[in-house]
């Protein structure tokens, strides 16, 4: 990591609060807290079911936590749905990629563009001025990112055709497209082989240092999370067992047993 | 005292004339169960199935000969829905299988009629339509006799279905394909086997319920829209519970009546045409699981 | 794909096929359709039911909701137009058309309101009940047939600033101008930000919340605009085609020709709206043709619509399995290979 950051890291922006989560009967999250600062890159680790997309999904409003609080910007958030969520900055991509199949790379990245435009559907059909200008900037911003990514090629190819990588990268493409201040990553890298991630990577820390985003991202290569990441959140069984900075997460003991599978009590 | 009993008898009538919706919810049910496909054609079967079945009494089988053979038909039917349809559409969306038994029933329906023809049909099943003596001079209730033997007769099914899928070799392996097909083959269970029983199945249910529909009102191509009426009565049930599709035929069967006794005059009648989606439409907003279903946890 | 456009958004393709259609509809085709029984039973339908499919289209194919009841909508529609014409006969009958809409469209938001909490075969359920509802408030109320008691109201003539286009190349003509401005707002939506929401949420609806885009909104807004298509449609099908208000012309059996249209036709195109409704109304016009030629009656006509349903039955089958987009997709690739035969033959020049 370089030093000197455009955007050096701030005070708290996301702040998770005794979080406790549960299906039916079964515990997700258990009274979980923890605090995201401004422009960093936060990792979420944890063994498979240790309930980290649970967690981005309640950050997301997707899941509605039974106990807990979330505030953003030093503001609780009052409702929680992705709708409202999205509408107050944070942007996500998912674990099992959730794009729009039929639609084209460059619609699905316009999709993102969606808190931005505000024409209705009357000045869309009659293709008032007010709907041409937005729909033309908007384009030319979705371009960008397309350029940005390297998916120029593909840009209006129906998503549901493309290689899992690809898609990966388009739903990036997607969430960037919000102008989002928080990135909430659901394994951005999963089922990437090593150049695939090495380039993921750079997006990440790229858009992290040209944008000051803020991202949250669940991975499970370990060495991506000790290279990219400014701090890490480690879950096992939904309760928090370790939080700090890579090297002082990767000496903690608790986590290196959750990692080796020593019996729980 | 007697509009309580007007208000018994409307019910008793109702909820007998439920068991026809239910017998159809239970067609469809059993084949949710096993392919996990929302088989719209199933009000077509009732159609297929009873049209049959008077067609070959008209080509002079016996009652028990029609009966059999329509039910080995009915089978066919399943099985070539099976392979020719369900199958190439296995990693589809339920939208698009949906559709594609929209178009089953189209083809159900067009296929009836173009071997047995479009005319209305008389069944006579030898019990009529009108109340029974004894149980007026007991109770003096009126109730139909039609009504209270397909009534005695869908409990008798119903009862018999569930019988074999709880203790039947067959019907454990039933409930294992409905859990997960693929792990249930994967461990031997005869996949084709199962599907066939079930569609067999669900045809004897379709027949029975055709023809009672055919006793009271003809067999005709009407039964197909009357058959609709399961939908509701699925929604209200839950679609993968046998007993779901039993209480909710009967609780629109009641329910449908009394309406249209009691508030049906304020509009002009025929509110029963609607009224079960509208009961649907409420109990979806209060519970979209149905009586009996499972909560569904959409997982992302 | 996406090409430049030359005008607002549309390309130079776009164009020329715009153009080519308006000289075939306004120029060509009332000079080459001599006979009434043309415009009365094959281009006056077709149009209608078109529209009508571009409803459906827009409710199933582009927002994804899986909706069986445009019939109702298209009651609504066209009792809506013939109340308004006995009762405000000062209206100017396009006003009183697009009100009739409008009155269709509050049906589709209140019956598309269940789609908000369920989806697929739950939906379709709910709004099998705007179907019968709708047909059965209509027959019920005497109100809505100005308590007609014959059972057979003849719909009023249309008449547009003192002009009555009452032949039936007039009402093509009203048809056409209807269905042309409608299919391009429909063609704008779709294109534009109000589609996009749509397939968004078709497609993915978790990941369009997640994107801001509000369910609610979408969905409603899907509805409602769907049924004021079907509104029109169902307004100009009972003023033009039928030309009598009878609401069982609009029963559930329209809903699903309705329905297969867009299915055959193809799912979440606009074209595939227009292909569909003419395979779907001339289909049988053609088995009947063939039927007679053939076998000179011996088969009965009832037979030969049994057969029509087992075909349409089939066919929804065999595209469902085998291209889900329908007709519009075939007709679409068809056009790709001509083209790349083409382009092959001479060298490839035409690639840009």
């Amino acid at each position: 990591m370089s030093e000197e950051r455009n955007f050096p890291i701030g005070n708290a922006i996301l702040e998770i609060k005794n979080i406790s989560l549960s299906f039916g009967g079964v515990k997700a999250i258990t009274n979980t807290s923890f605090t995201v600062l401004e422009h960093e890159i936060r990792a979420i680790i944890g063994p498979n079911g240790a309930g980290k997309s649970s967690l981005l999904n309640c950050i997301n409003g997707i899941y509605k936590p039974q106990e807990g609080s979330i505030s953003f910007k030093g503001k609780m958030l009052e409702k929680i749905n992705p709708n409202f969520i999205a509408q107050q900055g944070i942007s996500r991509t998912f674990q099992n990629l959730a794009l729009f199949k039929r639609m084209s790379v460059l619609d699905n990245i316009l999709v993102g563009r969606q808190l931005h435009m505000s024409a209705n559907f009357l000045q869309v059909a009659l293709q008032l001025p007010k709907a041409m200008e937005e729909e033309q900037s908007n384009l030319a911003k979705c371009e960008e990112i397309v350029e940005f990514l390297e998916i120029h090629h593909i840009r209006d190819t129906p998503v549901g055709k493309l290689p899992y990588g690809l898609q990966k990268k388009v739903e990036l493409g997607r969430a960037l497209a919000t102008d989002a201040e928080v990135l909430l990553l659901d394994e951005p890298m999963a089922g990437m082989n090593v150049e695939e991630k090495r380039e993921m990577c750079r997006f990440i820390l790229k858009v992290n240092d040209e944008l000051g985003t803020t991202m949250v991202l669940i991975e499970h290569d370990m060495g991506v999370v000790m290279d990219i990441s400014d701090n890490v959140v480690v879950l096992d069984y939904g309760k928090i067992i370790g939080d700090g900075p890579p090297d002082q997460v990767r000496s903690n003991q608790a986590v290196i047993d959750a990692y080796l599978g020593v019996a729980h009590d | 005292m007697t509009e309580i009993l007007f208000f018994i008898e409307v019910v008793v009538a109702g909820l007998l004339a439920g068991t026809m919706y239910s017998l159809v919810a239970l067609g469809f049910v059993l084949i949710y169960k096993a392919s996990a496909t929302f088989n719209f054609a199933q009000g077509a079967m009732v159609f297929f199935a009873v049209l049959s079945f008077v067609g070959f009494m008209e080509l002079g089988l016996p009652f028990i000969g029609a009966f059999f053979v329509t039910i080995l038909l009915m089978g066919l039917v399943g099985f070539c829905t099976e392979r020719l349809v369900l199958e190439p559409l296995l990693n589809e969306s339920e939208d698009t299988v949906l559709m594609a038994t929209i178009g089953l029933g189209f083809v159900l329906e067009g296929l009836a009629q173009a071997a047995w023809g479009v005319e209305v049909r008389r069944l006579d099943l030898g019990i009529g339509d009108f109340p029974i003596q004894w149980i007026i001079d007991s109770t003096g209730l009126f109730i139909s006799a039609l009504d209270l033997t397909a009534g005695v007769v869908a409990a008798g099914l119903i009862l018999g279905l569930s019988l074999l899928f709880r203790y039947t070799k067959m019907g454990l392996g039933l409930r294992a394909v409905a859990d997960d097909a693929g792990a249930a083959s994967s461990i031997g269970i005869p996949l084709n086997n199962i599907m066939l029983m079930v569609w067999t199945a669900a045809g004897v249910v379709a027949l029975v319920a055709g023809m009672m529909w055919g006793a009271r009102a003809g067999v005709q191509f009407a039964l197909v829209d009357l058959a609709l009426k399961a939908l509701p009565v699925l929604i209200i049930g839950g679609f993968s519970s046998i007993p779901g599709a039993i209480v909710a035929g009967l609780i629109i069967g009641a329910s449908e009546k009394v309406l249209e006794v009691y508030i049906g005059p304020y509009f002009g009648g025929g509110i029963e045409g609607w009224a079960p989606y509208v009961l649907a439409i409420f109990f979806l907003l209060w519970r979209p699981e149905g009586l009996f279903g499972e909560k569904i946890i959409r997982r992302v | 794909m996406k090409s430049k456009p030359v005008i607002l958004c549309y390309s130079r393709n776009d164009i020329t096929n715009f153009v080519v259609l308006m000289i075939l509809g306004f120029a060509i085709i009332p000079f080459i359709v001599p006979t009434d029984y043309w415009y009365t039973s094959i281009l006056i339908p077709w149009l209608c039911l078109s529209l009508a499919a571009i409803g459906q289209q827009i409710v199933m194919g582009y927002a994804g909701q899986l909706a069986l009841g445009a019939a109702g909508f298209m009651a609504a529609g066209a009792f809506a137009l013939f109340n308004l014409e006995l009762r405000l006969p000062f209206l100017p009958f396009p006003v009183a058309l697009g009100i009739a809409g409008l009155i269709a469209a509050a049906f589709g938001i209140i019956f598309g309101l269940p789609s908000l909490r369920v989806r697929g075969i739950y939906l379709m359920v709910a709004t099998l009940a705007s179907q019968f509802f709708i047909i059965w408030m209509i027959d019920k109320f005497g109100w809505f047939k100005n308590y007609d008691t014959s059972g057979i109201i003849t719909a009023q003539d249309i008449v547009i600033f003192n002009k009555p286009f009452t032949t039936p190349f007039e009402m093509y003509l009203v048809i056409m101008v209807v269905v042309t401005v409608l299919t391009i707002f429909a063609i704008n939506m779709t294109r534009g930000r109000t589609g996009r929401n749509w397939m968004a949420v078709r497609d993915m609806d978790l990941a369009a919340e997640s994107m801001g885009i509000s369910l609610l909104k979408t969905k409603l807004q899907a509805f409602a605009i769907s049924a004021f298509f079907c509104g029109v449609a169902g307004a100009l099908f009972a003023f033009t085609y039928l030309k009598s208000m009878e609401p069982v012309a609009f029963d559930i059996k329209l809903s699903f020709r309705i329905l297969f249209m867009v299915i055959l036709g193809g799912l979440g195109t606009i074209s595939g709206a227009f292909i569909g409704a003419a395979f779907i109304l001339l289909f049988p016009v053609v088995l009947n043709t063939f039927g007679n030629e053939f076998f000179h009656g011996m088969i009965d006509a009832t037979i030969i619509s049994s057969i029509e349903l087992v075909v349409f039955g089939v066919l929804i089958i065999v595209f469902m399995i085998y291209e889900p987009l329908g007709m519009a997709k075939l007709w679409e690739n068809l056009k790709l290979r001509i083209r790349s035969k083409f382009s092959n033959r001479f060298g490839g020049e035409q690639k840009a």
